[in-house]
């Protein structure tokens, strides 16, 4: 291994370890990154004459330290703010991966204070060290909005003084579920943008390595897993139209092992039933049919545990595959807030075409052409009324 | 880290809510205060007078305008202040849950950024 390459595979596999190690005693994101790369830098300089040293993290962390310290003494020049020294010189063994911190890192992330809208940014920033160019591309903002939200954020979290530690377990009711919906954030933005998708199956494999003993963590890694192998196209097909032999088989074996860790514990939530749900599609790979009584049973309980627009629609649509056509619309219709919801409209569609009710079909159809301009989405609703 | 608790709710008179749910909205202030105290947190504890007690001062084109009343006409006024110090903002957030006001107002948890010490401006 090259220096360079020794370089980029630390920071791979430890960009938010190191983030994290470096801002907990400041509270300072953006010093804590800064100090990162310069130590990434020193490192590209150092390592090709001094060799690659045998704990690199150690290394780049104590490089990071003294860099955040030299810029803390120098501010404190101006401000006096006082510096806690003692703190920021402790040595850690660098043997110990910090796995605490981390975890503290994302708990900071989807804290409570912080704007919903940001946190799955942050994670992917701080925790992934991706780009806030790649980031603003993802969620379709430009990236100087993407940017500058970054910025205030991690102003807000130093200025406020968000605590940097897990919270205690009996406060995880609250404070988990944040964290998970957060990450559940990037793997929808990674199923959008290509580029992102392997950052939210990494993000979500990582949270499940920490906390490798809360089911719906699992429930969410599994899930995150599952999908990702069956979208390694840019403009993914539904899933029934799909073929098999395109699925990522070692992303799905790592899905189904996840899955069934967190099926052990005998406690369903949300997360596991949209992984489970993903599971059974999964079937088709091996048996080449789809129980689809048991896809509609997992969207039934899905809409019972949480109730989205998304779960709705998609319930209805297993609903009419078991009972026909107007099973599904019959459930579409009692779905509430969903003018502006294109799944729906093109849902309706779909199940309108099967009922032989073109002329509402057609109708249905325009609605959820005029809600897209997905190129793709937009070919299947003409094919559908054609 | 330095937090004031400012308390926002909207204000009552004895008339409206009673003598009794007075005497109570008190006693609960005064287990609140102890409890801080006790854990050795509390810097400041001020209740204020409603703001129909507030006079409130600019100055306007060179000249003082005094004007009766609170800053802003707002349904929910600033009812009191708590500083506290705390190690950080999540357990300045749990002392602010457990400010009696919480169930009928606001409790904004503002960090302090400087304070005025033996005659200079100091970091909180």
């Amino acid at each position: 291994m090259t220096p360079a390459e020794a370089v980029a595979a630390a920071a791979r596999r430890s960009y938010g370890r190191l983030v994290a190690a470096l801002a907990a005693p400041t509270r300072d994101l953006a010093l804590a990154e800064d100090a990162l790369s310069f130590a990434f830098q020193r490192a590209l300089e150092t390592w090709p004459r001094t060799g690659v040293p045998e704990q690199p993290e150690g290394w780049l962390l104590t490089v990071g330290r003294r860099r955040t310290l030299d810029v803390l003494r120098s501010a404190a020049t101006r401000t006096a703010a006082p510096l806690e020294e003692a703190d920021l010189a402790r040595t850690e063994d660098p043997s110990d991966p910090f796995p605490d911190r981390l975890l503290a890192l994302l708990f900071v992330c989807a804290h409570p204070a912080i704007d919903a809208g940001v946190r799955t940014p942050l994670m992917l920033q701080t925790v992934l060290g991706v780009e806030a160019k790649a980031i603003a591309a993802a969620f379709a903002v430009p990236a100087p909005a993407m940017a500058q939200r970054l910025v205030r954020a991690k102003r807000r979290i130093r200025d406020a003084g968000i605590r940097f530690e897990v919270p205690d377990r009996d406060r995880w009711a609250d404070r988990l579920p944040p964290v998970l919906e957060a990450v559940y954030g990037a793997y929808a933005i990674g199923r959008a943008a290509s580029d992102l998708r392997g950052e939210a199956v990494h993000l979500a494999a990582l949270l499940a390595d920490l906390v490798p003993d809360e089911p719906e963590v699992l429930g969410l890694a599994a899930l995150v897993h599952l999908a990702a192998a069956r979208e390694p196209d840019r403009a993914p097909l539904p899933l029934d139209e799909q073929d098999p032999a395109t699925w990522d088989r070692a992303l799905l074996d790592r899905g189904e092992v996840l899955l069934q860790r967190a099926a052990a514990f005998g406690r369903p939530g949300r997360f596991q039933l949209e992984a489970a749900i993903q599971s059974a599609h999964d079937a088709r790979a091996v048996t080449g049919i789809v129980d689809r009584e048991a896809v509609r049973r997992l969207y039934a309980a899905l809409v019972r545990t949480a109730p989205t627009l998304g779960a709705q629609v998609a319930h209805a649509v297993a609903a009419a595959r078991v009972d026909g056509p107007d099973a599904g619309l019959a459930l579409l219709d009692v779905v509430e807030g969903a003018e502006r919801f294109q799944p729906f409209w093109a849902a309706r569609a779909a199940l309108l075409v099967d009922a032989g009710r073109t002329g509402e079909a057609r109708a249905a159809a325009e609605r959820a052409a005029a809600l897209t301009d997905e190129p793709a989405a937009l070919a299947r609703l003409a094919a559908l009324v054609r | 880290m330095r937090y004031t608790l400012l308390l926002h709710y909207p204000e009552a008179s004895e008339e409206e809510i009673g003598r009794e749910a007075i005497e109570a909205g008190m006693a609960a202030f005064r287990a609140y205060a102890d409890s801080l105290d006790a854990a050795g947190v509390l810097r400041s504890a001020e209740v204020l007078q409603p703001s129909s007690a507030s006079t409130t001062v600019r100055l306007r084109d060179g000249e003082l305008a005094i004007q009766d009343g609170p800053f802003a006409d707002t349904k929910e006024q600033l009812g009191g202040t708590f500083v506290v110090d705390v190690p950080d903002l999540d357990a300045a957030l749990d002392w602010a849950g457990r400010a009696p006001s919480v169930s009928w107002g606001a409790v904004e948890v503002r960090p302090c950024a400087v304070r005025y010490i033996d005659g200079a401006w100091q970091p909180a």
